[in-house]
């Protein structure tokens, strides 16, 4: 299946893009997602633990993946 | 949008007349405003300017939830939280939340809870511009 990713704040610079698109096996989950881009992208370790949102809802835990689903990286975040 | 709700998201300026009209009501004996401003300095050091950015639809959501959070809450009548993005002067107005209600407790009690709550869940990232580089706010352990 297919999952696109938008990156946002320190991610965005981290992995120097606003999104992919990566495709995944149909069991693939949230917890993968972040193992998976902390291998690709080492400098993830050196910063703040990111949450997840899937389909602009935050989500906790492992939370299994759907095609088409779009997945962002928050960075803790810091408004106001 | 409820009518009671005023949510923005923009790069315009923000106007706080307008924020403090939209919750004006005749059966309320308050209105409370918190207005955040950009501060010259972070940890003793200088700060030229702060960079917003936020995950646009996701933030108005979560702004959206918070307005509705404060009126189940308090018993406020209307409540309007607008924020901005892009580049600000030190000084300029990031976000501006305003609350009415019958008695004034409830108007700033919620003022407050908005506000907390803001900086804690909606997906708005600010960057900090120094003299000798540049820090995302709350990112580095």
């Amino acid at each position: 299946m297919d999952i696109k990713i938008l990156f946002f704040g320190i991610a965005k610079d981290i992995v120097n893009k606003n999104s992919i698109e990566i495709e995944v096996n149909d069991t693939f989950n949230s917890v993968e997602l972040k193992s998976l881009l902390k291998e690709k992208y080492p400098k993830f370790d050196a910063i703040n633990d990111f949450s997840l949102a899937v389909n602009e809802a935050y989500i906790e835990g492992v939370y299994a993946l759907k095609n088409n689903d779009v997945v962002a990286i928050i960075p803790p975040v810091s408004g106001g | 949008m409820k009518k009671n709700i005023s949510i923005k998201i923009t790069s315009d300026k923000l106007n706080l007349q307008t924020c403090n009209d939209f919750v004006h009501d005749d059966a309320c004996g308050g209105i409370a405003l918190f207005v955040g401003t950009v501060r010259n300095s972070t940890k003793n050091k200088a700060v030229k300017r702060l960079g917003f950015s936020a995950y646009e639809p996701m933030a108005i959501k979560e702004m959206y939830k918070i307005a509705e959070q404060a009126l189940e809450k308090f018993a406020i009548h209307k409540i309007a939280i607008h924020h901005a993005v892009g580049n600000l002067k030190i000084g300029e107005i990031p976000v501006i939340i305003t609350t009415s209600s019958p008695h004034r407790g409830a108007a700033f009690d919620a003022c407050q809870y908005a506000i907390d709550t803001l900086k804690e869940t909606v997906p708005i990232w600010k960057k900090e511009y120094f003299e000798d580089g540049e820090v995302w706010v709350n990112s580095h352990p």
